[in-house]
C-alpha cells in the first residue's frame, strides 16, 4: 500500500489557563488523508476542527503527536526545515474579505507565494499568475484591481488562485464557503470539485454545513470536544451513522422545504474544553449513556467505519456498502 | 381597531442611504402586508434588503439611512413619528431579536438587571415583583438555573443561553409583533434545534406574530407558513411556504432553491446563479435580477416589473407565466 499523503497520529493541542487548569483543544486525534481524496471534518464550533488544520500545516506547533507528510514526521522540523515542505500544503479560510490585503492587487496577492518561494520572475511571474487566474475562473482584467472591486465569491477564487501559485499536493479548506450566500457558494463549491480532479489535489475540507460535505467530500470525519467520534465514507455516515453525536447533527439539519423544527435531539450545551467530563466526553449528553460510558473513554475502532462509542451498533461488513 | 385591519401593513417602502460613493437604494419600493398570528419569513442573500426593512419598522436604521413611503401598525402609520413614541412602540408592540445577542445585549449589567429594566419601562410593577417575574421569563425560555443566571453578565452565558435571554427581554414587554433577524445564525445546529423549538412554542403560546429574517431557507421552512423572497432591495415573490418550496415561480426564487444543497437529495447538486449580487449603488435597470436571469428578454432590462397575482402567489417577473409552464 503506498504511503498516505498525510498522517496525523495522536494529534494533541492543550492551552494551559491561568490557576493550573488546561483547555484541550485536540485532544488526541487520529486521521489518515490519501492522495487525491476528500476528506470532510465535521463539528460544532469549538470541537477543535480548525486547530486540528493549523496543527496539520505546523502553523501552530502541536503540544505532542505526529503529523507525517508523505511519510516524514514534520512535527519536530525546524522552521527552516520546514519551508520547502510548505509549499505542498496550502491552507484557505473562510473569509476571504479578511485574507487579502486590501493595499495589495490581485496580481501582488497572487504572486506573493512565489516571490517568497523564489519561484518565476519577471514575466515568468506574470504569465504565471495570469494562468493561475485563468485556472480559478477569472479574466487576466482582474490582474490589477483592488479586493473593494471583487465579490464575494471572486475574492474566494483570488485566495484559491494564490494557494494553487506553488502546485500544492494538499488544500486545507476551512469554512470555504460559510462567508459566501448560497447562490455563489454553489459555484465556488462546483469549482472545488471541478479543481480537485483536474489537478489531483488532495482535500481537508472543513465545515459545519452537511450538505456541503456530503456534495464534496469522499470520506467524513465528526469531531467533539477534541476527539473524532466516528469516521467513514461519506454515504455510510449519512445513511447508516453509529455515533448518537452524528445522528444528532443530522437530526438537527434542516432541509431547504416546510419541514417543522426537528424535535431537539440534544439537550444542553457543549461543555467546556477545560473541563472535559470523565470517561465519554459526549456521555452528559448522550441518549444512550450507559453506567460504563461515565467511566471509561471508548476508542476510535473498526475497519472503515470507525466510532467512539460504547454503545453503538456493530460495524457491518465491508462490502455491504461503497 | 378594526378586525379586518392587518397588523402590519408596509407600503412603498424605500430605504436609501447616502453614502461617499452616492446613494444606496438598500429597499426599494416594497409592499407587504402581515395579518395579525401570522408566521411570515423574509428570506434573501446579501443586500436583498431584508434587515434593513425590519430595522426601518421601527426606526432603527443608521444615522445616513432614510425610510420613505408607509409603515402602518394597525393603521397608524409609523414612518416620522417622533422618536419619544418611537420607543413606545418598540419592545411594546415591535420587538426584534438580532443575530448577534452579545451585541445587542448590554455587556456591563447582569441579565436580571436587564430583563427588570425592560419590565418595568412597559408596566408599573415594582423591583421585588419585577425581578420575580424576569426568574419566570427566563424559565419560560427554558434557561436552567434560572436564579443564578439572574445574577450572570451576558458573557458569561453561551451562545444559545444569550439567546434564549435576548428573547426573554424582547418578549417581556408583551410586544404584538416579534421580528427574528437571523436569530439562530450564530448558534451551532443542535443549539438552533432548541431555539427554534422555544420561538415557534412561545409564539403559539402567546398568540404572537412573527416576522423570521433569513438567508437560510431551512430555518425558514421550519417555522413559516408565508415566505417573502427579496432579492436587491425588491420583493420578487410571496407564497405560501408550500406553494414556494413545490412550485416556486421568480426565476431567482427557482435559482436560490437549487443552489442550496440538500442533505437528503444526495444526487442532486447544488446549481449556482450566474453572475453576482448586484451593486446598489448601480443596480440594474428594469427587474433587478435581469442580467443573472434565464427567462430574461429586452422587456426585462427596461421595464420594472410589479407585483402581480399568478396562480396563487404575488410575483414580480414579467415572464412569470412562461416560468410556470
Amino acid at each position: 500500500m503506498t504511503v498516505p499523503l498525510l498522517e496525523i497520529e495522536g494529534l494533541a493541542k492543550r492551552y494551559p489557563l491561568k490557576g493550573g487548569r488546561v483547555v484541550r483543544a485536540v485532544d488526541g486525534v487520529d486521521l489518515t488523508l490519501r492522495a487525491g481524496e476528500s476528506l470532510g471534518l465535521v463539528g460544532e464550533s469549538g470541537c477543535g476542527k480548525s486547530t486540528v488544520a493549523r496543527l496539520a500545516l505546523r502553523l501552530v506547533p502541536a503540544s505532542a503527536g505526529a503529523i507525517r507528510f508523505e511519510g516524514e514526521d514534520i512535527a519536530p522540523l525546524s522552521d527552516a526545515a520546514l519551508r520547502p515542505l510548505r509549499r505542498h500544503m496550502q491552507l484557505i479560510f473562510q473569509n476571504p474579505h479578511a485574507a487579502l490585503n486590501p493595499r495589495r492587487t490581485v496580481f501582488a496577492s497572487v504572486a506573493e507565494p512565489l516571490v517568497v518561494q523564489g519561484a518565476a520572475h519577471g514575466d515568468g511571474r506574470l504569465a504565471r499568475v495570469t494562468t493561475l487566474l485563468r485556472q480559478v475562473g477569472l479574466p487576466e482584467s482582474f490582474l490589477w484591481r483592488y479586493p473593494h472591486e471583487l465579490s464575494g465569491g471572486q475574492k474566494q477564487r483570488v485566495c484559491i488562485a494564490r494557494a494553487l501559485a506553488l502546485e500544492p499536493k494538499l488544500l486545507v479548506l476551512d469554512e470555504p464557503t460559510s462567508a459566501l450566500d448560497v447562490s455563489v457558494q454553489a459555484q465556488i463549491l462546483e469549482f472545488l470539485q471541478d479543481l480537485r480532479s483536474r489537478f489531483g489535489l488532495t482535500y481537508l475540507f472543513i465545515s459545519h454545513n452537511l450538505a456541503v460535505v456530503r456534495q464534496v467530500c469522499d470520506r467524513v470525519a465528526v469531531m467533539y470536544l477534541g476527539r473524532i467520534v466516528e469516521e467513514a465514507p461519506v454515504g455510510a455516515i449519512f445513511t447508516a451513522p453509529r455515533h448518537p453525536y452524528t445522528r444528532a447533527l443530522i437530526a438537527s439539519v434542516l432541509p431547504p422545504r416546510p419541514s417543522g423544527i426537528p424535535e431537539a435531539p440534544l439537550g444542553g450545551d457543549v461543555p467546556n474544553a477545560a473541563e472535559i467530563p470523565p470517561g465519554c466526553r459526549f456521555a452528559p449528553r448522550c441518549p444512550l449513556r450507559m453506567e460504563r460510558c461515565t467511566r471509561e473513554d471508548p476508542a476510535l475502532t473498526g475497519a472503515t467505519h470507525r466510532v467512539a462509542c460504547w454503545a453503538a451498533t456493530p460495524e457491518e461488513p465491508d462490502h455491504a456498502r461503497n | 381597531m378594526r378586525a379586518d385591519q392587518p397588523l402590519l401593513r408596509v407600503a412603498g417602502l424605500s430605504v436609501r442611504f447616502d453614502t461617499p460613493d452616492g446613494e444606496v437604494r438598500a429597499v426599494d419600493c416594497v409592499d407587504l402586508v402581515v395579518d395579525r398570528g401570522e408566521c411570515v419569513g423574509l428570506v434573501g442573500e446579501s443586500g436583498s434588503g431584508k434587515s434593513q426593512l425590519a430595522l426601518a419598522l421601527t426606526g432603527l436604521l443608521a444615522a445616513n439611512g432614510r425610510a420613505t413611503g408607509s409603515v402602518r401598525l394597525e393603521g397608524r402609520e409609523l414612518l416620522g413619528l417622533p422618536e419619544r413614541e418611537l420607543r413606545a412602540v418598540r419592545g411594546r408592540r415591535i420587538a426584534t431579536v438580532f443575530q448577534d445577542p452579545m451585541t445587542a445585549l448590554a455587556p456591563h449589567l447582569t441579565i436580571g438587571t436587564q430583563l427588570v429594566e425592560t419590565i418595568r419601562a412597559h408596566a408599573t410593577v415594582d423591583r421585588a415583583t419585577a425581578r420575580t417575574q424576569a426568574r419566570d421569563w427566563l424559565e419560560r425560555v427554558r434557561v436552567p438555573d434560572a436564579a443564578t443566571r439572574l445574577r450572570q453578565y451576558p458573557h458569561e452565558l453561551s451562545g444559545g443561553l444569550r439567546q434564549r435571554a435576548m428573547i426573554a427581554i424582547a418578549l417581556a414587554a408583551g410586544p404584538d409583533l416579534l421580528v427574528a433577524d437571523e436569530p439562530t445564525t450564530a448558534l451551532d445546529v443542535t443549539i438552533q434545534a432548541q431555539v427554534l423549538r422555544l420561538i415557534a412554542d412561545l409564539v403559539q403560546a402567546r398568540g404572537l406574530t412573527l416576522m423570521l429574517i433569513s438567508h437560510d431557507l431551512g430555518v425558514i421552512g421550519a417555522l413559516c407558513r408565508r415566505i417573502v423572497v427579496m432579492y436587491a432591495g425588491t420583493v420578487v415573490e410571496d407564497a405560501v411556504a408550500t406553494t414556494l418550496f413545490d412550485r416556486p415561480c421568480h426565476p431567482y426564487t427557482r435559482g436560490l432553491l437549487a443552489a442550496v444543497p440538500d442533505l437528503a437529495r444526495p444526487d442532486h447538486r447544488a446549481q449556482p446563479i450566474p453572475g453576482h449580487i448586484p451593486n446598489l449603488l448601480a443596480p440594474p435597470s428594469g427587474c433587478r435580477f435581469h442580467p443573472r436571469c434565464p427567462l430574461a428578454v429586452d422587456r426585462c432590462a427596461q421595464e420594472k416589473p410589479a407585483l402581480r397575482e399568478v396562480e396563487g402567489r404575488r410575483v414580480a417577473c414579467h415572464r412569470a407565466e412562461e416560468a410556470l409552464a
